[in-house]
């Protein structure tokens, strides 16, 4: 079994990718804009319905109910998409999970597959996959466009690119064959959408993730906005979706729940522009083939920790994110995870499920416990609480040790090995270390005993996907 | 070897979980708003879509307002005949036309199965005169016609009418996306422009 890709391989652990994010004012200039307008509007989209708290408790105990019974629901679930034509696949991990979504697209004889964006396609390093078996992944989703075309890596979960202003999307929206004209938002979003519109007429197959999965009725939800996410669900052939565990709901009803706490706490709408759902196979109507992949992936052994659990309740809506004072200076990429923010602290090192792994063991500690994460979310995660758990077990894993022995471990680790050294550095995540002239120098101990016989000629820049193409698995 | 469905139903089966408790709803199912009507429209608007109401017998004519000009026109094939006004010339989905048809059309003509007005929410479900997804999807001008006995006000009260066997499309304003700098902006790949006739 390979390494859980939920962590980036090479990724700095949290305090040090910290300290890097910190001195990128530009960085820390936009996502201060994004965050605080987003924060202003769900407090207005929240405090216009007078039952919210009564609808958070209903998510929790929905979510509750889910994680008490998964086995029944996710049997349930299995039933309800199987006889309405669809096929079910079960996958351990994420090694699996690729697999099984390689097979299925090599079986319809295509090499280029539409994608809407899903986290955990994301978490599985499925595109990476994809590309080593031959196949195109097309992200389609406007932000997640931004991310592929400017070869980075996400920061946000419902918005990857929220690092990325106007301006510099507009300089990333320059190699399209249709440049926009402009950088005014319009003109920014026309020049997706004639970049995407061919590949969305041809494609044969389609990847998506869940928001939901509706065991009673083999209902699955998509929530979105653009409408790519319709595209890929109406117009392929061939429909896969990848959907954690977690993700079942017991009863059709329980959506009239999920559907008013998601995109108030998420984009802070009534309501996002289109929410698809689809059970099984519509004859006419829509793709005629239909694979729900259920993946574990570190989500049961997650399920067995008793205060850690609560986790698994996450609606992925981000709300967290925008509130919280250290995402807000740091920005998503300093978590290494496709998880980022106070979520990304409690779910990615449970996912990874090892605290030994230092950068996931680091990010417990990637909080100040201030507490607002918890006011805000939807489904009433108590983060901080987790947060202290899970750094109590850190300590219990690797005995006493301070933030900065695990952070400066993790540099031993880094640097103890020539080859791990080259794939970090690559990856970007020494530039905290850089001198100003390009070399290496005084690093901490122990990468301070390498640098002392000779400074570090810095390797030319490798973007993160070639990197993470050649070394990961 | 274990299939990867018995090894993980048996992971969560070793898992010791609390037992379930009762699932909380006290929230609203129901909500009062003194004009259900004038508020879907209002929260429509808020999308930026327009919305314009009529009464039932001035439907053709309006519908014909508002397409005349506007170029040929998808139309599933079962909606009421008088909605087929001459003015407009008409792709009807019979026999179903080919994406590349979808494409060119100018424009798409349908109704719809509910409305939310809480939300400004309109909603599809593949039902009478609404037709298949990709007819309201691909023209970029989709003009839906929603008749007051649709309208439901809260979200709740809509999931109890729907039925979720059927594929369903909520549509709450024209496509947009935040992903820039986390501002709105209305126009990505579903229609761009999205008009409401509500007859009352
Ligand atoms: S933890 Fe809560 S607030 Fe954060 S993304 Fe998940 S559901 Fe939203």
């Amino acid at each position: 079994m390979g390494r859980n890709p939920v962590t980036w391989l090479g990724s700095p652990t949290f305090p040090d990718a910290a300290r890097d994010a910190l001195g990128d004012t530009q960085l820390r200039g936009n996502l201060r804009k994004a965050t605080t307008t987003i924060r202003g509007k769900r407090e207005s989209a929240v405090a216009e319905l007078g039952d919210w708290e009564e609808l958070r408790r209903a998510g929790e105990s929905v979510k509750d109910d889910v994680l008490a019974n998964l086995d029944t629901y996710l049997e349930r679930l299995e039933a309800a998409v199987t006889d309405r034509g669809g096929v079910v696949h079960w996958a351990r991990d994420a090694e699996e999970a690729n697999r099984i979504v390689l097979d299925l697209v090599q079986a319809e004889d295509t090499d280029e597959v539409v994608k809407v964006k899903s986290m955990a396609t994301a978490e599985i390093g499925l595109n990476e996959a994809l590309a080593d078996g031959g196949v195109n992944a097309i992200e389609t989703d406007l932000a997640e466009v931004i991310v592929q075309l400017g070869d980075d890596r996400p920061s946000h979960i419902l918005v990857p690119a929220i690092h990325r202003n106007r301006a510099e999307i507009k300089e990333i929206f320059a190699q399209m064959p249709e440049p926009p004209t402009s950088d005014d938002p319009h003109a920014l979003a026309e020049a997706a959408r004639k970049y995407l519109r061919r590949k969305f007429l041809s494609a044969k197959v389609a990847i998506s993730g869940a928001n939901f999965g509706v065991a009673d009725t083999g209902s699955i939800v998509v929530v979105e906005s653009e409408g790519n996410g319709r595209m890929c669900l109406t117009l392929p052939e061939t429909l896969i979706t990848v959907m954690g565990v977690e993700k079942v709901l017991p009863r059709w009803q329980d959506l009239e729940v999920f559907l008013q706490l998601l995109p108030r706490s998420s984009t802070a709408e009534r309501m996002n522009p289109y929410t698809s759902t689809w059970s099984g196979v519509t004859p006419g109507d829509g793709p005629q083939k239909f694979h729900l992949v259920l993946l574990d992936n570190g989500r049961t052994s997650t399920l067995a920790d008793e205060v850690g659990r609560q986790a698994l309740r996450c609606i992925r809506c981000s709300a967290c994110l925008n509130v919280c004072p250290v995402y807000e200076r740091t920005g998503g990429q300093a978590y290494g995870s496709v998880y980022p923010g106070p979520i990304g602290a409690i779910l990615a090192p449970q996912l990874a499920g090892d605290l030994h792994d230092e950068q996931a063991a680091s990010l417990p500690y990637a909080s100040s416990l201030c507490g607002a994460c918890y006011e805000v979310c939807p489904v009433r995660i108590n983060i901080p609480e987790v947060l202290t758990h899970l750094r109590a077990e850190v300590v219990e894993a690797k005995g006493k040790r301070t933030p900065e022995a695990m952070a400066m471990s993790a540099a031993a680790w880094v640097f103890g090995d020539r080859r791990r050294y080259e794939a970090a550095q690559k990856a970007g995540s020494l530039t905290r270390f850089l001198a100003r002239d390009g070399t290496l120098s005084s690093l901490p101990w122990p990468g301070s005993k390498w640098t002392d016989t000779r400074d570090a000629p810095v390797v030319p820049k490798e973007s993160f996907r070639a990197w993470w193409r050649r070394n990961r698995g | 070897m274990v299939s990867a469905r018995d090894e993980i139903l048996g992971r969560i089966r070793a898992v010791d979980r609390p037992a379930p408790s009762p699932v909380s709803r006290d929230y609203e199912r129901t909500r009062h708003a003194g004009d259900p009507v004038e508020l879907l429209a209002e929260r429509i608007t808020d999308y930026q879509a327009t919305v314009y109401r009529t009464a039932a017998r001035e439907l053709p004519y309006r519908i014909a307002e508002r397409l005349d000009g506007r170029g040929r026109i998808v139309v599933p094939p079962d909606v009421p005949r008088e909605w087929c006004v001459p003015e407009v010339p008409w792709l009807a989905d019979a026999p179903p036309l080919t994406v590349a048809e979808l494409d060119s059309a100018d424009g798409v003509l349908s109704g719809c199965a509910i409305a939310i007005a809480e939300t400004g929410t309109i909603v599809l479900d593949a039902g009478r005169g609404q037709g298949r997804r990709a007819l309201t999807l691909v023209p970029d001008h989709h003009l839906c016609i929603v008749h007051a006995d649709q309208i439901v006000v809260s979200v709740p009260e809509a999931i109890e009418r729907l039925d979720p066997t059927a594929p369903l499309t909520f549509i709450s304003g024209p496509s947009a996306t935040s992903d820039i700098e986390l501002d709105r902006v209305e126009g990505v790949h579903g229609p761009r422009t999205l008009e409401v006739l509500l007859v009352t």
